[in-house]
């Protein structure tokens, strides 16, 4: 199975370990994820604005090139994947915005939202099956507490996202388990870590978090994992518990990254 | 055209569907921080007084997490009114909540380029 993969500017570049381990981990799981030639950021938050439509182009000519590849687009980090499946809503169900788009893109064929967009959990999840990654792990995390971090951007809104249930999310538990760890459940895996804020306001940011990790410790949790470098970064520069990528666990677990004790 | 058409076409929201139950303020992670709380700016919106909230703090207290647009059972979406009322800011020239000569002070050196990109995106045009 291919897919198309949008990487995304934090992949490239501070989250390098997001990026490679997906990469690899999917090879070893037995799909591709060929990067898109050309893509451009997807500029990180979904514009809300009805009217914004500039910055909406970059994920259309990303989820365009996808439908000329026949793929599915594939994407890792939370940011880029709320970005594009938005957007892709957009194009497949707002008049207004399938026309000015296709009007300012002037493309052989008019793009109206075809291109499925899915995240690497969804692929885990619904393509792979976490019952057979179960059966790939070689290095299973036995003994490990891990808390399971949402954040919003995989969930919300659940109208679009369609990710999980927006409430009392499974899917990265499910992951853990999968893995051989045990899930550490805690109120607060998808409640916001602060987000944007944390440029300008460390201090609000830094009361979200430690919030978030506080209550997870208190459910002692080793560690925390995450889709999103924001989310990491937030959380890491409030707490001392350990925050990690969902890649690195799988590359660990797959035997591609070497066990973290 | 007027800031209270100006909001509802940006943010494409209609606040009379709101019945007033609080639930978007009781979810928000920004209350304590906000001085116009997210139940509030819609009504605002329906009393015309943008001014208001354009000169509120709350405009860019929020974070963007959805968890207002989550649970509205009417569908009213406050955090949509919340960010075209930051639209209606920083599409004004000098409005913006992030000055370019701010910014260097700002970084560091684990700083993902995710943060950079959504501040611009947040606080400037």
């Amino acid at each position: 199975m291919k897919y198309s993969y949008f990487p995304g500017c934090t992949l490239r570049n501070k989250a390098k370990d997001l990026d490679d381990y997906a990469r690899a981990c999917a090879e070893k799981l037995g799909f591709f994820l060929e990067e898109l030639t050309d893509w451009q950021c997807c500029g990180g938050v979904y514009p809300l604005g009805a009217d914004e439509i500039a910055s909406k182009l970059p994920s259309v000519r990303a989820l365009n090139a996808a439908k000329e590849n026949g793929q599915d687009l594939v994407a890792v980090c939370s940011a880029c994947y709320h970005v594009l499946k938005r957007v892709n809503d957009d194009m497949a169900n707002v008049a207004d915005i399938q026309t000015r788009a296709n009007n300012y893109m002037a493309l052989p064929e008019p793009y109206m939202g075809e291109t499925k967009v899915l995240h690497y959990l969804e692929v885990l999840r619904d393509v792979v099956g976490f019952e057979n990654l179960k059966k790939q792990v070689v290095n299973p995390l036995t003994g490990r507490k891990i808390g399971a971090y949402y954040g919003c951007l995989l969930l919300r809104p659940s109208s679009v996202m369609a990710f999980d249930d927006p409430e009392n999310p499974t899917i990265l538990e499910d992951f853990i388990r999968a893995l051989g760890a045990e899930p550490v459940i805690y109120p607060y895996r998808n409640e916001c870590c602060g987000g944007y804020i944390s440029i300008k306001e460390k201090e609000q940011a830094a009361a979200l978090c430690q919030r978030i990790t506080e209550s997870a410790a208190g459910f002692q949790a080793d560690c925390l994992v995450t889709a999103c470098p924001l989310c990491k970064y937030n959380l890491s520069n409030n707490s001392e518990l350990p925050v990690v990528y969902f890649t690195e666990l799988l590359a660990e677990a797959l035997g591609i990254k070497e066990v973290q004790e | 055209m007027n800031q209270v058409d100006e909001i509802k076409q940006i943010s494409g929201v209609n606040p009379l569907k709101c019945m007033k139950c609080g639930k978007c303020s009781a979810s928000c992670p920004s209350f304590y921080e906000m001085d116009i709380k997210p139940h509030q700016f819609v009504s605002y919106v329906i009393n015309d007084d943008v001014q208001a909230l354009a000169n509120s703090r709350s405009a860019w207290k929020c974070l963007s997490c959805f968890a207002c647009i989550e649970r509205c059972p009417r569908n009213v979406q406050p955090g949509k009114l919340i960010d075209a009322a930051r639209q209606i800011l920083i599409r004004q020239r000098g409005q913006e909540g992030l000055s370019a000569d701010e910014i260097p002070a700002l970084l560091d050196e684990d700083m993902p380029q995710q943060l950079l990109m959504s501040a611009f995106r947040k606080y400037r045009r």
